[in-house]
Formats: structure tokens, C-alpha cells, sequence
């Protein structure tokens, strides 16, 4: 069963509960293969996004086999024989693939040594592995590849095994260098981009002038290189022998075409009020009540925060290869979620699922549910009308730019209740916002972007949100972590889509911790306490005021001395309230526009599999972080998005990254959470705080730009 | 046809002289080093090095490279023989999706080849026409500071 949300969400089907993904997907030669060469194969359904989730699963496997590192290498997913794990998102492809491989790995072992043991007539408990050979008491007595029978893999999971303890624990734990790394420095053919089949076509798409436009003509005439013509209903695509010719061509299509086009996007400079204008006719929800005992209110602080559309800039623009011959398409792909982009290919398409084989490649980084998988939609199209020829499509930068899904424009209102200590005694807070998930495989249409287009065309559903059981998406860390005795929280998912949005790093965290954060901030101002200590003296739990007080001792928060034109601010959060926890310290420098100058970042991930891989995701975060409080919003007209170049959606460069420091607080004993989206959020509400620190205003809506600061309040 | 020495050695490609420089170099020249990224001068994943001197493959005429020497990314080192660049990027894990990799690369080799010991300004300067989108750059640089000193230092034991 796939609910596609990246969780492994329990599922009640009456059997013995097994860990992460195994649950559903329960036959250990799924996961893992054993050659005789010496070899380990292991086969994850999770995808390597360039978060080195590979190297990741790789150490965990090897650790609990005992085998060395370099013997394991991981299969990239593919449909229809690698584990249905969804979607790679959400933060969770240690805890749901790796506590899955790591459970494989110790039954095959024992499965292993069993049949080693009855053989030799040795006790199991007497057998030591030494990178994949058996020493009894007596010396060798085999190892995994003289032994290696995959039929010993063909059976089901059982539901004890028994885990190496931390102390056991040799290569999980270790920074071991990612094993996609040297590829991509020596400029190894690694990604999708990099397949050349032979024969292969290179198609390029022609994009409507806008949102929702129809193509109502189009002209004839020659194309550069004998270029050939793709059309179903207003989908437009170009073919040719090389990329010149197909972009030359497409261009040349492109001023062919006409297109009944119209207004359909909202004003720009309307925006928050286009936000609370289609919430009246929006689907509204509560997240979150509670009613406890609460002091009377001596103050109520009432603030409203806005952000606007988000891209996800990837470096690469979006591309997949396909190939359709005798009715059976198989198609490669940087998708986060095979399973789920089959499934929508197949409904587009109006095919069996079983006509369709998709197989991940590697993409340039993944931060959310971006073009990939529309780009596979459009490939197989354009392959559609050369049956038997492969066909790389690759989306153009302003297609990247302008046509991936984007993260919804959101706004929140807060009411905060202060008692007479000037202690948070209430607190209701409504989230506005289109959902944050589009993302395919889900509902009865495909979400795919030119399905709407077709000849026979598909309506757009508007995008919904993740349960809260997955962390939710437009509310997701809407809920303070803070004690509060009154909470109201609720959300409202607008039933209209101008702009089509999805899922991306962080989803409402974005807005929703730099708001609490902001108000913690003001409400321990108006208390005359420092902010740090206004948290803690509301956080129950113990790892929050761990991160706290270990990211305070970091920034030498204390002790920090007045700067003109410098202030300092903080920020928490606990990713989705249930996965990985971050304290982040960030310093601004104002100048004719804010500068973020240092951040220091505690982490805990739980169980630490890959130090400098955790602290390399935790930086990466917080600089997506810097960019987005800093720079970053989708700019638009009445009809399309016109922040399609990186002159018009400018990202953090390295003139203006700041220095960081990341410090991870280990805890082995614990089970891992993943580390891609902790830092992000938190990043941004130290941002804010310390811009505040800096010249006195509170900001009240991303990104923090002159523009928007100007409207900030004192 | 377009003629000029790429990583060291001379090929001709069949491709109109109008073709973009990027083009050639992943379509009959075969390599993937380079890397569309915008197509516009604007993300620097297509740099590659003209004479020395970085310049963006993707909108440049291949043309106009004629009789020129060509290195990409491949040209600097290989996994037997890496550039110290190359290693310093392994040794620091300066990478995420590394797609931004290729062109920073010969970016930093132009950089260090005209100064040995540049200081983090410097560097970051040398990078400015690159992005980076997974928040590498921290390691990025530390990475080229590293390349710096292993050539100093291997220079330093070269003399006798």
C-alpha cells in the first residue's frame, strides 16, 4: 500500500509490526543481495536526492552484516522490484529505509551463521564475523560468498532480530566519504542529465504563454535539423538528432504558435489579500486544541506573518529520458518517488501501470517535489511519437523556474495571551495557505504538469496537505512547542490554485517557526528576559533546552557584546514536532540591506549514522535558510510566473554565505531522525530575531528586504 | 567542423561554428563534466577553461574556440591522477548533488594557477559567478584553501 507521504504511517493489516518500510514491503531478498564475488548488494526503494542517504544506508547495512564499507553498493530504485518506499521526503529515509536495512542485515546474518553453525556443528554464539568470513572456535569455517545462496533471502522478515547495541558499532557512526562524491568531482556521466542511449532522440517542450493558456494554431513550416512536431491538445514538443537543433527548433516553434491566453493569477502587490479572500471560500481545519487551566490575561499581542510563492532553484533544470516501444514504456527519472510518478504516468498516459518500468537516476539537488517528475510525463510523450527511439527531454532554466510546482504564498495570524508574569497563557493561531502537496500518485487525476494540457485533458486538483500523522504541511510545526495552557490552532487549505504548488523543504515550517519564534521573542521583551531564557522557562522537553543551551554556549550568547549595525537572534524547533531538533544562533549585519554574517547550529538527529554527512545537511539547511529569508520570492504577473532566470530569483552566492559552525549532540541510543529539513526553519527566525536586535523592527513578511522591512513594526 | 585541443588533446568535432561551446563538448566530444545549468551566464555550471581563463561553455560559439586550448573539469585530474583540487573536494566532502562541482573546479584551478595562496576574499570572489544550491560553499572554499597548501607544499619539497 502506498499512502506516499514519505512515512512509514502504521498501517494496521494484522501482522507482526516490523520496522520503518519493512512493515510493507517484507521479503529480505527485496533489500539485499549476497554474491559470490564478494559483493553486497542492498536496494532500497529511497532515492539519492544529493543528501547521501546512499552512503547513509550503505554504512548501516555493512555495520550490521559485518562486512567492510566498500563491499556495499546500493541499487538505484526501480519500479517494479525495489521496495515501495514512496516518496523520498519528509526527513525520513534514515529512520524508515535505514531502520528497514538494518533489521534485513541482522536476520540475513543470523540466517547466515545459522546454516554456518548447523553445518560445522558450532554453536551460532561461537561464530565471529570478520568482514564477511565465519571464524569458529577452530578458524575459518566460511563466509557470506562462499555461502552465498540468495534462496536463503527469500522469506519474510522475522520480527526479532537481534541489533548490534551502540557500543557494538564500528562503521554506522563514522564519517565514511559519500560514495557519489567522487563521480561528481571528476565529472563522471552520474546524472540523468549524463544517459546517452544509442539512437537517442533530444526533445525540447514549448511552454503556453500562460497559466491555463490553449494552443489555437499552429503554423507549419521547416525546423532546424528536420526537427519533428510532438502535439497532443496543447501540449507542444520538438524532436530532433542533437540539443542544438531541438533547441533552435523549439525556438523557432515557439514564435509559430498562438494561444488563447487569459488572466488567471492574482496581483502580486494583492497578494496577502488575495490569501485572506480566498480563505473564505477555503476548507478550514483545526490542527491543534487544548483547554487546560490557564492565569488570567493581562495582554494580548496579535501579529500577522506573510511569505510569499517559493522556487526550489535546483542547479540542473529538470530532465528525464524515456523510450516507448510495442506498448511498454520504461522511463528514467530523478523522481523522488517511482512508485508514485508510475502510478500518474499510467493515468495520464490512460495505460496499465504494469506498461510502465521507472528507474531513478540521479538529479542536481532535491529540495522538495520539483519538475522531476512532469519532466518524465513530458518525455514519455515526446517518445510517444517515435516508438522504439529513446528521447532525453531536458526542461529549459525558465521552465525549471517557472513551471515546477512551487511552495505555497502563506499568512498566519497569531493571538498570543501573556499573563501577569508576562508568561504565554493562551495562544490561537490560523494558517492560510494553498497545500503543500501536489505531489503524483495520490488521487484519481495525475498532478503531472501537461496532463491538464491533452487533447483529452485532465482537471488540476487543487494541492491538499500531508496528515498531521506526517508532520502535515501547511500547519506543519504550527503548534508551539512551548508550554501553553490554551492553544488553538487551525489552518485553512485554500480550494483554489493559481499557481500550482507543492512540497518543498521544510513545507509550512518555513512561516510557521519563524512566527512562534517571533512572538517568543517580542512576548520575552515585553517580560524584560532574555529570549533564550524566555524559551526554556517554556519548554518541557529536554532535548529542546539541550540544543538551547548547547547552540547559547556555541555563539557565546551570554557574553555577546553591542555591535552597531550587528545584532544577534535565535531560533528552535523540532522538525514537524516529532523528528530532529535544532538551535540556531544567527548574526546580521544591516547595511543598505540585511546581511547574515555567522550562524552557529546545534543538532540532534537522534542516533548519529553519519557525522559529517548530518552536519553537512544541517549547513546545507541553514544557508537554503539564509537564501530564502534573504532573497528569495516568486515573482509573477496576471498570467505567469516572471521570476524565470536567476537575475529575477536571485539565490544566496558565495560573496554573501555566512561562516557556519554545526555541533550535533549524539545520542545512540536513540533512534535516528533525519536531518535534510531541521535547520532550515530555525535559521530563518534567528534571521528575524536578530534583525530586530539589530535595528529595533519586527519582521513581518519574507523575504527580509528592504522593502518588506519598511513595513515592519517597532 | 570545429578544431582545438581539449585536456590535452587535439579533436576535431562536426558541429556548426554557432553551436554553443557546451553543446559540442557533451554531444560529440562525448564528455559530462560541463553542465547546462541556465543556458545564460548565470550559474556557472558550464565553466569551462579557454586558454586559462574560465568562460562560460554555455553560450559561448564553439567556433570561437578554434585552435584554442580547451580543459574541462575531466582535463584537470582523473580518479588515478587527481588534481590536488580534486582530492582537497574528497578530503573536505565539498559536496552535496555536486552538480555546481565541474564548473567550480576549473574556476578554483584558474584561481590557483594565477595565486598560490589566495585568501578566503579571494576565493569567494573566484566564486562569485557560481551557485550552489545544497549550501556547500563553506566546504567549497575550505577545499580550494586546502588545494592551496598541498601545491605549496608539494612545490616546498620539489626544491631541493
Amino acid at each position: 500500500m502506498s499512502h506516499g507521504f514519505g512515512a512509514a504511517l502504521p498501517v494496521e493489516d494484522g501482522k507482526p509490526r516490523l520496522p520503518g518500510n519493512l512493515h510493507t514491503n517484507r521479503r529480505l531478498s527485496s533489500w539485499l543481495a549476497i554474491h559470490p564475488d564478494g559483493r553486497v548488494t542492498i536496494t532500497p526503494g529511497k532515492v539519492e536526492l544529493g543528501q547521501g542517504i546512499l552512503t547513509t544506508l550503505g554504512q548501516i547495512a555493512a555495520e550490521e552484516l559485518d562486512v567492510d564499507f566498500s563491499r556495499v553498493t546500493a541499487r538505484p530504485a526501480a519500479t517494479p522490484d525495489s521496495p515501495n518506499e514512496a516518496v523520498t521526503s519528509g526527513s525520513l529515509s534514515t529512520q524508515d529505509s535505514g531502520s528497514a536495512l538494518r533489521h534485513v542485515c541482522a536476520a540475513a546474518r543470523h540466517i547466515f551463521l545459522g546454516v554456518v553453525a548447523q553445518r560445522v556443528g558450532v554453536p551460532l554464539e561461537a561464530i565471529r564475523i570478520e568482514d564477511g568470513r565465519f571464524f569458529g572456535p577452530a578458524g575459518e569455517i566460511g563466509s557470506y560468498w562462499a555461502l552465498a545462496d540468495q534462496a536463503l533471502l527469500e522469506c519474510e522478515a522475522p520480527s526479532e532480530v537481534t541489533i548490534k547495541t551502540p557500543g557494538q558499532r564500528r562503521i554506522a557512526g563514522t564519517s565514511v566519504p559519500r560514495v557519489d562524491l567522487p563521480d561528481k568531482v571528476f565529472g563522471a556521466a552520474r546524472y540523468v542529465h549524463d544517459l546517452r542511449l544509442p539512437g537517442m532522440l533530444h526533445a525540447r517542450v514549448v511552454r503556453p504563454q500562460a497559466r491555463g493558456a490553449m494552443l489555437t494554431e499552429l503554423r507549419e513550416g521547416p525546423l532546424p535539423g528536420d526537427a519533428k512536431v510532438v502535439r497532443d491538445g496543447s501540449f507542444l514538443a520538438v524532436l530532433a538528432a542533437t540539443e542544438w537543433d531541438a533547441e533552435a527548433a523549439a525556438t523557432r516553434l515557439a514564435a509559430r504558435a498562438t494561444w488563447a491566453a487569459e488572466d488567471t493569477l492574482p496581483e502580486q502587490a494583492l497578494l496577502t489579500d488575495w490569501l485572506r479572500d480566498a480563505a473564505t471560500r477555503g476548507e478550514r481545519s483545526t490542527v491543534a486544541a487544548r483547554a487546560d487551566p490557564a492565569p488570567p490575561v493581562a495582554r494580548t499581542l496579535r501579529r500577522s506573518f506573510h511569505r510569499p510563492y517559493l522556487a526550489h532553484g535546483s542547479i540542473a533544470p529538470s530532465c528525464a529520458v524515456a523510450r516507448w516501444e510495442d506498448g511498454s514504456i520504461e522511463v528514467f527519472t530523478h523522481s523522488q518517488g517511482p512508485y508514485n510518478l508510475r502510478a500518474d504516468l499510467a493515468k495520464a498516459l490512460r495505460r496499465p501501470q504494469d506498461s510502465i518500468i521507472v528507474r531513478h537516476r540521479e538529479g542536481a539537488g532535491c529540495y522538495g517535489h520539483n519538475g522531476a517528475d512532469d519532466v518524465a510525463l513530458d518525455a514519455v510523450l515526446a517518445a510517444r511519437a517515435v516508438p522504439g527511439v529513446p528521447v532525453r527531454l531536458l526542461w529549459s532554466r525558465a521552465e525549471e523556474l517557472g513551471w515546477s510546482p512551487v511552495s505555497p504564498a502563506m499568512l498566519v495570524d497569531i493571538e498570543a495571551d501573556l499573563d501577569a508574569a508576562g508568561n504565554l497563557a493562551g495562544w490561537r493561531s490560523h494558517i492560510v495557505s494553498n497545500g503543500h502537496s501536489s505531489r503524483p500518485g495520490r488521487g484519481a487525476e495525475p498532478t503531472l504538469l501537461s496532463a491538464p494540457f491533452l487533447a483529452v485533458p485532465f482537471a488540476v486538483p487543487p494541492s491538499i496537505n500531508p496528515p498531521m500523522a506526517a508532520g502535515g504541511g501547511a500547519p506543519r510545526n504550527g503548534v508551539p512547542l512551548y508550554r501553553i495552557p490554551a492553544m488553538e490552532v487551525a489552518t485553512t487549505r485554500l480550494l483554489e490554485m493559481p499557481i500550482r504548488t507543492s512540497a518543498l523543504r521544510g513545507l509550512g515550517a518555513t512561516l510557521n517557526v519563524w512566527s512562534i519564534e517571533s512572538l517568543m521573542d517580542e512576548a520575552a521583551g515585553l517580560a524584560g528576559v532574555d529570549p533564550i531564557e524566555y524559551r526554556r522557562r517554556h519548554l518541557d522537553d529536554p532535548r529542546a533546552i539541550a540544543v538551547l543551551d548547547r547552540v547559547a554556549a556555541m555563539a557565546g550568547w551570554a557574553d555577546r557584546s553591542r555591535r552597531e549595525g550587528f545584532g544577534m537572534g535565535i531560533g528552535l524547533a523540532r522538525y514537524k514536532n516529532s523528528g530532529a531538533w535544532a538551535a540556531v544562533v544567527a548574526e546580521v549585519e544591516a547595511r543598505e540591506r540585511i546581511l547574515c554574517r555567522r550562524l552557529w547550529i546545534a543538532g540532534d538527529v537522534g542516533e548519529v549514522v553519519n557525522p559529517d554527512g548530518v552536519a553537512n545537511q544541517y549547513e546545507g539547511g541553514a544557508l537554503h535558510g539564509v537564501s530564502i529569508a534573504l532573497l528569495e520570492q516568486v515573482r509573477f504577473d496576471r498570467r505567469s510566473v516572471t521570476s524565470d532566470n536567476w537575475e529575477s530569483y536571485p539565490i544566496l552566492r558565495f560573496s554573501e554565505v555566512p561562516q557556519v559552525q554545526v555541533a550535533l549532540i549524539d545520542r545512540p541510543e536513540q533512534p535516528f531522525l533525519g536531518a535534510g529539513e531541521a535547520s532550515m526553519a530555525p535559521t530563518i527566525a534567528a534571521i528575524a530575531g536578530a534583525i530586530t536586535d539589530a535595528l529595533g523592527i519586527r519582521p513581518r513578511a519574507l523575504p527580509f528586504i528592504p522593502d518588506n522591512l519598511a513595513q515592519a513594526e517597532a | 567542423m570545429v578544431q582545438f585541443m581539449l585536456n590535452g588533446e587535439a579533436v576535431a568535432l562536426a558541429v556548426p561554428d554557432d553551436v554553443p561551446l557546451l553543446q559540442a563538448l557533451r554531444g560529440p566530444a562525448g564528455l559530462s563534466g560541463p553542465r547546462f545549468g541556465c543556458g545564460n551566464e548565470l550559474c556557472g555550471s558550464c565553466m569551462v577553461l579557454v586558454g586559462g581563463t574560465p568562460r562560460y561553455a554555455c553560450t559561448l560559439a564553439a567556433g570561437a574556440v578554434a585552435g584554442q586550448q580547451v580543459v574541462t573539469v575531466e582535463g584537470l585530474g582523473t580518479p588515478a591522477a587527481p588534481h590536488p583540487l580534486q582530492s582537497a573536494f574528497l578530503a573536505e566532502q565539498a559536496g552535496q548533488c555536486g552538480y555546481c562541482l565541474s564548473g567550480i573546479l576549473v574556476s578554483a584551478a584558474a584561481l590557483l594557477a594565477r595565486d598560490k595562496s589566495p585568501d578566503e576574499a579571494a576565493i569567494r570572489a573566484a566564486l562569485e559567478p557560481h551557485l550552489c544550491r545544497c549550501g556547500s560553499h563553506n566546504r567549497i572554499i575550505r577545499a580550494i584553501q586546502r588545494a592551496a597548501e598541498a601545491i605549496q607544499s608539494a612545490m616546498a619539497e620539489a626544491i631541493p
